[in-house]
């Protein structure tokens, strides 16, 4: 957007042309009683010098990763970003968040995308992806509706392992249309109960949907997830919220998934407070006109030289209107990007050893803490980088509150999401976190050495 | 190209040719002109009840995706499998092999209301709006 300078006399003789007499009598539908009067209540403007040194004393407030030792993940995570991503992205060149209109007018933007879905189709094992959602709570909720249009069906079956926040979207989404959602509770392993799994699966059901690693860190089994759906002819949905998990795990591609979304913060984006995010959403070919979202495709111009297009537009809503396969008209452009680069710097030995690493550190951490006094490990199904604690003595707020003035954020509490498990909390470690923070977060909480 | 006589027409470009107690469906030749390059048709399955003008499927060219509407009530009884792979058929013939559906017509009655090759023919010449 242009800034545009008026001077005194331009906006005199701007009133003057319309008709009115000052900037005051533009406002004059609005009620007098409710309009600001006179300036706003703001303390008088600081020097450069002295606003400088106040925004670094807000910012001082801030408990980041940089300044805190932090075992936080539940869909956000901690990872290493090539000093390379950032120095791209803000290139003027690709500085956008958006597809631009007029796509092909933009090659470089458009090859990108092209790229990222290929990435997001080899790291998913699927045969299609689109140029992004908005992060993975929209995209899960997205693949359970394209599972709906797909399928004719009304219900779906979720698992209750599924993040909290991606099944409240999920509600959100699915509660206009009426389309009922059946939970499946988690066993003792923290995966998800494939008995009752198995018994909500009707003709009715268009989708089963699990995550994996689960919110509680646990490898679900994606396959027998997969068949529960299939016997009954439904799709199987795998959301995917910690992609580097990818780099190790079994792709859900290959074990039957239908659709699979991800949440892609993990590739290149910060965390940010929660966003911007981007969301991955890959599914097979035969399904891609039920896909949302909008697709690149590589083709040739006249003169046989390969040229990048928006494809399958048509059912988007700038050409379908309210008939569209859905409301999401644009992609995270530059999140993608981010993600993008991060990858392909990383390149595939580079994941696999970023996911190794994962798997290392948090095995170090949980067999140190599953000897830690007063804590214990909650479930004992196989983890990725995340795993839920037991705290036996004292409660969880009073232990994380305490850590957290020493510069510690040894996890989430699960109290708000699960009420059942409010005697634990979430800890995740990734490649960023070093051994002697680890064991440090161990000593904190009473396990010594 | 004339429209074919005997068939019956919709203000939204569906013909529906009626044999016995059932009738074919499909687009007319100023429809799929106007598509231009069709490349995927969507069409329901068998056994599904359609009143007369609801929507039983999707055409899609490389310029839109518009709608497909029912000329009468009845239940779908027969889909042009041939479609699938070969959706050209509709622009190469779409009063013959470019056919869609075939439905049981539950009202007679309801073809009264469509237009004869004549009158869809002068409602083309007025615009077709």
């Amino acid at each position: 957007m242009r800034y545009i300078p008026n001077t005194d006399a331009d906006c005199r003789q701007m009133l003057a042309a319309i008709g009115v007499r000052s900037v005051e009598d533009l406002f004059a539908d609005i009620p007098r009683q409710v309009r600001v009067k006179g300036d706003l209540k703001l303390p008088p403007a600081l020097s450069e010098t002295d606003l400088m040194r106040h925004m670094r004393g807000l910012v001082a407030k801030d408990a980041d990763v940089e300044s805190y030792s932090s075992f936080l993940g539940a869909g956000a995570y901690n990872h290493f970003a090539p000093t390379i991503t950032n120095h791209l992205i803000l290139r003027g060149e690709f500085l956008t968040a958006y597809t631009p209109y007029q796509p092909e007018i933009s090659q470089g933007t458009l090859q990108a995308i092209y790229e990222y879905q290929t990435l997001v189709c080899q790291l998913t094992g699927m045969e299609v992806a689109n140029a992004s959602m908005y992060e993975g709570g929209s995209a899960l909720a997205e693949a359970v509706l394209m599972a709906h249009r797909a399928t004719g069906r009304e219900e779906v079956v979720v698992a209750r392992t599924v993040h909290p926040e991606y099944r409240q979207v999920i509600r959100t989404y699915l509660a206009p249309l009426g389309i009922r959602i059946r939970e499946v509770p988690y066993g003792a392993a923290g995966g998800t109960d494939l008995k009752l799994l198995r018994a909500a699966v009707t003709e009715q059901t268009a989708c089963v949907a699990v995550q994996s690693p689960n919110f509680f860190g646990v490898v679900e089994e994606v396959a027998e997830a997969a068949a529960a759906a299939h016997a009954k002819g439904g799709l199987a949905v795998v959301a995917v919220a910690e992609p580097v998990s990818l780099g190790l795990l079994t792709p859900p591609g290959e074990l039957g998934a239908d659709i699979v979304v991800a949440e892609g913060q993990a590739f290149g984006n910060p965390i940010s407070f929660g966003g911007p995010y981007l969301g991955f959403f890959a599914t097979k070919e035969r399904y891609v006109r039920s896909m949302p979202g909008r697709l690149v495709g590589q083709t040739e111009d006249r003169d046989g030289r390969v040229g990048y297009v928006l494809t399958l537009s048509t059912r988007e809503q700038h050409i379908r209107r309210e008939k569209a396969t859905s409301n999401i008209c644009t992609n995270e452009g530059l999140c993608a990007l981010a993600a993008t680069i991060t990858l392909c710097a990383l390149g595939k030995q580079g994941v696999r050893e970023m996911a190794l690493l994962n798997l290392r550190k948090a095995a170090y951490a949980k067999g140190k803490l599953a000897k830690a006094k007063g804590f214990a490990l909650r479930f004992d199904g196989p983890t990725f980088n995340e795993f839920v604690v037991q705290a036996k003595r004292r409660p969880v707020r009073q232990i994380l509150g305490a850590l957290a003035r020493k510069r510690m954020l040894a996890g989430v509490a699960l109290d708000r999401f699960y009420p059942e498990l409010r005697d634990c909390f979430l800890v995740c470690v990734t490649e960023q976190n070093r051994r002697e923070e680890i064991d440090g977060l161990v000593k904190a909480l009473g396990g010594g050495g | 190209m004339t429209n074919p006589e005997g068939l019956k027409y919709t203000r939204e470009h569906e013909w529906i040719k009626v044999e016995g107690d059932k009738g074919r469906v499909g687009i007319t030749h100023y429809a799929q002109d106007q598509l231009g390059d069709v490349v995927f048709v969507e069409l329901p399955k068998k056994g599904r009840q359609l009143r007369q003008m609801e929507a039983f499927g999707a055409v899609e060219s490389v310029k839109a995706v518009s709608d497909l509407y029912c000329p009468v009530s009845g239940e779908v009884v027969e889909v042009n499998s041939a479609l699938e792979q070969k959706p050209e058929l509709i622009n190469q013939d779409p009063y013959g092999q470019g056919w869609m559906i075939v439905v049981k017509v539950r009202n007679a009655k309801e073809l009264t209301a469509l237009m004869s090759a004549q009158q869809y023919t002068s409602f083309l010449a007025q615009g077709a709006k």
